[in-house]
């Protein structure tokens, strides 16, 4: 018979307390987004159906959930496509040429990490209000792309590992050095892609600062920024509030349990890399 | 551009791939940083098109009104909780690095509230914290612990404690995978050769884990107490800073005085002095690294 470990046991009691603390608050919204408003029962109680979705069409319609979805969705995948295609460049610029001014430039950006953007706001709002970007989706992708600048991190200590000697054959081969990026560098960066693309994602959803501050027109609200204002509007309507907090939190839960290796790994490369 | 040579194309590629970036770098950061120094000193409202230059006045409202200077201490619970949130993590980190049974289980549930969104998570703490029909109370008063039910965030003493706490529930997983990720960088001979020697599971720990991670655990310091430093979504979407300013961070008084009193002189002079913190604290903890690797 093996032996009890009494630290075995204390690791498994530290692990569910600790997915308790996680579970406990979602439960309680989970339960209650489905209960009627006149139903009086304790928080920790089951709904009297999990087939009443009245609250959720309620949502949906007031809140204008899925419009704010478009906007984050539009707003993410242009930014990435930004962060992509600028981080892949500098990255290769500054990781495979030398030049004159090259320590200054490399520098530059990497210093501008201690600059906290959520500083700088207070001139930045009037940058974007002179640019016209004031209420566009434009104005928070351009700070996404421009102000947030984790990926050339990544990106310069991935491309550290790629060999030197691919691109000397290609050139021997005669390829263009637009040619040497496009087809060599830009693919082999993959991992470090895949990397930025879950943080991002994650960062940028979660985000109400800048939504907040740059667009506080109604037709332009994101998750954040809509969820806010619907519980603003419907104080003390807990059920209606839980329904609101479950709805915008499902597709992401979905997502996480799907990809959860990839985030791990891709959290874990920006890290270490970091 | 395959017909031009090698020299030519090196020079088009480095002007054009850094133009743009470049351009977003100097005028979404290094442009900001420099007119903030320059309009700290200033009495600009926003809007005029001249301002005023007033020297020093802004910073010596900031560090002698104790309704600017004050805000700093409703900080330090965040950097409590930031500090017991990294020993925690690190834990855990330590836990799900070794042989349990489920441990992907854990991994994936003590992950789980780091990607749910920031403004959802603080409205469900609403509702954990609520006096009359919060959760916490009544999970309290199930377990028959009465005496420690609260008015979370009401109570003047407490508030920032409860606020913190919502970062300690979403952030303590993201800090373990960082951790976990340390740990599995580590070379697993060294362990082998630490049982070879007889050294115990907490010696273990203690003389070979700590001593190798100390640059991640310096580095999620750092992202912590610059976390606590710039606290803003708990306090603006749950208490607006209140009981009487007592929730109040250093940010939302900077975004108040900026936008709402349009005060721009004074909320550039509070976002100068809000940077120079992380700069000192970024020092400071360069210091302390290098001091101790001196001392090998």
């Amino acid at each position: 018979m093996k032996k009890i470990d009494p630290i075995q046991w204390l690791k498994y009691v530290l692990c569910i307390f600790a997915t308790f603390v996680v579970l406990f608050p979602p439960y309680v919204v989970f339960v209650n987004a489905f209960k009627q408003q006149q139903e009086k029962s304790s928080p920790f109680a089951l709904p009297e159906s999990f087939f009443n979705f009245e609250n959720f069409s309620v949502v949906i319609e007031r809140a204008n959930i899925i419009t704010s979805f478009s906007n984050i969705g539009i707003i993410i995948v242009v930014s990435l496509l930004g962060n992509i295609l600028l981080g892949t460049m500098v990255a290769y610029v500054l990781g495979r040429f030398d030049f004159k001014g090259k320590a200054l430039i490399l520098g530059s950006f990497l210093f501008a990490v201690v600059i906290p953007t959520i500083t700088t706001q207070v001139v930045v709002f009037s940058i974007i209000k002179s640019l016209g970007l004031f209420n566009t989706l434009f104005g928070p992708i351009l700070l996404y792309v421009g102000a947030d600048i984790v990926q050339i991190y990544i990106y310069l200590q991935f491309i550290k590992n790629i060999p030197d000697e691919l691109d000397e054959s290609a050139m021997i081969d005669g390829a263009s050095l637009f040619r040497i990026y496009s087809s060599i560098i830009f693919p082999l960066l993959k991992p470090a892609t895949a990397t930025l693309v879950i943080l991002k994602t994650i960062n940028i959803y979660n985000d109400l600062y800048i939504p907040y501050l740059y667009m506080p027109k109604k037709e332009l609200a994101v998750v954040s920024t809509t969820i806010m204002r619907f519980a603003s509007n419907n104080q003390a309507q807990w059920s209606m509030i839980c329904a609101a907090i479950l709805l915008i939190m499902i597709p992401t839960i979905i997502l996480y349990l799907f990809l959860q290796r990839y985030i791990f790994s891709g959290v874990m490369g920006g890290a270490i890399k970091g | 551009m395959g017909s031009m040579s090698y020299r030519t194309q090196r020079l088009l590629i480095i002007i054009g791939f850094l133009a743009v970036p470049l351009a977003l770098l100097c005028i979404f950061t290094y442009y900001p940083a420099i007119r903030m120094v320059y309009l700290s000193f200033t009495d600009y409202n926003g809007y005029s098109a001249n301002a005023e230059w007033i020297g020093l006045d802004n910073y010596k409202t900031i560090f002698t009104n104790p309704d600017f200077f004050g805000v700093f201490l409703n900080q330090i619970p965040y950097v409590i909780v930031g500090v017991i949130q990294n020993f925690v993590a690190l834990m855990f980190a330590i836990i799900l690095n070794s042989k349990l049974r489920g441990r992907n289980f854990f991994r994936v549930m003590l992950f789980l509230p780091f990607i749910m969104n920031a403004v959802a998570v603080s409205f469900m703490f609403q509702y954990v914290y609520d006096t009359t029909q919060g959760s916490l109370n009544l999970l309290l008063g199930f377990l028959g612990l009465e005496s420690l039910q609260q008015s979370w965030l009401g109570n003047v003493n407490i508030v920032n404690y409860s606020l913190a706490s919502i970062g300690f529930w979403r952030f303590m997983g993201y800090n373990m995978v960082i951790y976990l990720a340390a740990l599995q960088s580590l070379p697993s001979d060294m362990y082998e050769a630490a049982k070879i020697d007889g050294a115990g599971r907490f010696r273990t720990i203690w003389s070979l884990t700590l001593p190798n991670m100390t640059k991640i655990i310096q580095l999620n310091m750092f992202l912590t107490l610059s976390g606590a430093l710039s606290v803003f979504e708990y306090p603006f979407v749950l208490t607006k800073g209140g009981p009487v300013g007592a929730s109040e961070t250093f940010l939302l008084k900077t975004l108040e005085t900026a936008f709402q009193f349009n005060n721009f002189g004074l909320a550039s002079a509070m976002s100068i002095v809000l940077l120079i913190f992380v700069i000192i604290l970024l020092v400071i903890q360069n210091a302390v690294i290098e001091g101790r690797d001196k001392n090998k």
